[in-house]
Formats: structure tokens, C-alpha cells, sequence
């Protein structure tokens, strides 16, 4: 296969480098790889924007998540002040 | 700033435990991991210098507790990469491409506002529930912590390489995922 071709065909590897790029600096050859592969395939163009949808979802989840749920019981809670207060008397 | 202990559960308590569950995942575990995070902080008073507040000393204390639980889930890296590289093949031809099933399909919502999709988040939620808890670690300490790579390398014991393909398989996963339960 000739390089170019490798490039084309390769979705591994350019799904892999959208991945990367989304927290770190791509190489120049690995932006023009990227860059090539896009270009000619629909595939990983939907997967580009996908990941990045993925990742302010998955932020924006935790953000409610840490806003809503999760409370302690009260009993917990008490039992846990106790046990501090038992250790700080100690 | 000084620590007060005589008021740590009331003010800090369920903010930690938010912390914690949305890590691990597990009621009882977040729980006794704040308990942890306060018996251990009261042994390291003397170590508090003041220069953060009480609640981000605290969550620190908790963070690296919660490093300890993901270090012990995670059966070894060896095993990761093996189940990487069949994962690998479950989405890729030899040749590179993508095996036609799995091929990303458009979900419809991408162009929208997808955050106040109630439904999708709850797929969402489950999906992310089916990740290794390594994965989850990287993705979290990457995406909602926003660590530097190099931090999160050396807290996990991961090398920067093994690093990346984690982020790429949790995110290959999460998709595939979200591709098969929503559309």
C-alpha cells in the first residue's frame, strides 16, 4: 500500500489521533495525516464531533451530578462528628 | 485559614461524599472513603499550612484515596492490554477501516443543545458505568479534573503511551455505546 493510501484507509489511527489532540499537541506530520484523512472520510469526520460532544457531556454530568444527588444521612453524619470528636479527645 | 474539625461533617461532609461517588461509583465505598479522608486528615493537622482552604486540603486528602481504590480495581495493566487490543480488533478491520457496524452513524443531537437531553444522559450515565475503572480514572483526572498528563501518568503508574490508548479506548467504548442504545 502507498503511504498516502495508509493514511486513507487507516480510521484506527486517525480516531486515535482525534483523541489526542483533543487534550494534547499533535505532531506536524500527525496533523497533516489527521488533516488528510478527514478530508476523504465521513466516518471519522462524525467521530471528530462526536468525541468532543462526549467530553462536554460527560463534564456537564458530573457538574449536575456533584450539584444534585448524593447526600449523607443524618445518622452517618453524626456518628462521623462523633468519631472525629472521640479522636480529637483522644 | 485554620482547620476547625468540630465542624468538618456538617460543612464538608456531603460535598466529599459527591466527590467520592461520582468517582467510584459505589454508596458504601464513597462513604467509608470520607470517613478515611476525615480520620486521616486529623492525623496530618499538624501538616496544614493554611495556604488552601480547609475544603480543598480535605478533597485532596480524598483524591489520593480515591487513587489508592483505582489502583487496587485495576487487575494489573497487562490485562488492560490485552482486552485493548481485542477491543481494538471489535472496531477495526486489519487493514484500518472500520468494520461496517460500527462505523459512527450520526446520533442527531450533535448539533444541538445536547446538555439538556435528560434521556441521552442517562444512557450516558450507564455507558460510562461499563467502563474499567482505569479507563474512568484517566478520563475523569483528563476531562473533569483537568490534570496534567504528566500528573495523572505518575499517580496511576501509567506510561504516557499506555496513557493515551486508555483515553482513546474509553472513548471508542463510550461511543460505540451511546451509538448502539440511542439510535
Amino acid at each position: 500500500m502507498s503511504y498516502l493510501k495508509k493514511i486513507i484507509y487507516n480510521c484506527k489511527q486517525a480516531t486515535f489521533l482525534i483523541d489526542k489532540k483533543a487534550t494534547s499537541r499533535l505532531s506536524l506530520r500527525e496533523t497533516i495525516e489527521l488533516r488528510i484523512h478527514l478530508y476523504g472520510c465521513s466516518f471519522c469526520r462524525i467521530y471528530k464531533k462526536q468525541s468532543r460532544m462526549i467530553n462536554e457531556m460527560v463534564q456537564e454530568l458530573f457538574r449536575s451530578s456533584m450539584k444534585r444527588e448524593a447526600k449523607l444521612d443524618e445518622n452517618f453524619k453524626n456518628e462521623l462528628q462523633e468519631r472525629i470528636e472521640a479522636e480529637l479527645n483522644k | 485559614m485554620t482547620l476547625n474539625p468540630h465542624k468538618w461533617v456538617a460543612t464538608h461532609a456531603d460535598y466529599l461524599y459527591a466527590y467520592a461517588i461520582t468517582r467510584v461509583n459505589d454508596e458504601e465505598q464513597a462513604k467509608d472513603l470520607v470517613q478515611e479522608t476525615f480520620l486521616a486528615a486529623l492525623e496530618k493537622t499538624a501538616n496544614f499550612e493554611g495556604k488552601s482552604s480547609e475544603r480543598t486540603w480535605l478533597t485532596a486528602i480524598l483524591k489520593n484515596k480515591i487513587i489508592d481504590v483505582y489502583r487496587k480495581k485495576s487487575s494489573g495493566l497487562k490485562n488492560i492490554e490485552i482486552k485493548a487490543e481485542e477491543e481494538q480488533s471489535d472496531f477495526f478491520e486489519a487493514d484500518g477501516h472500520w468494520v461496517a457496524e460500527h462505523g459512527p452513524k450520526e446520533f442527531g443531537i450533535e448539533d444541538k443543545d445536547h446538555l439538556i437531553n435528560k434521556e441521552f444522559d442517562s444512557i450516558l450515565k450507564k455507558c460510562m458505568e461499563k467502563l474499567p475503572a482505569l479507563w474512568m480514572a484517566v478520563f475523569t483526572m483528563k476531562h473533569i479534573d483537568e490534570e496534567p498528563t504528566d500528573t495523572i501518568c505518575a499517580e496511576l503508574k501509567v506510561t504516557s503511551s499506555n496513557f493515551w490508548v486508555i483515553i482513546h479506548r474509553a472513548k471508542l467504548n463510550l461511543r460505540a455505546c451511546l451509538q448502539k442504545n440511542w439510535i
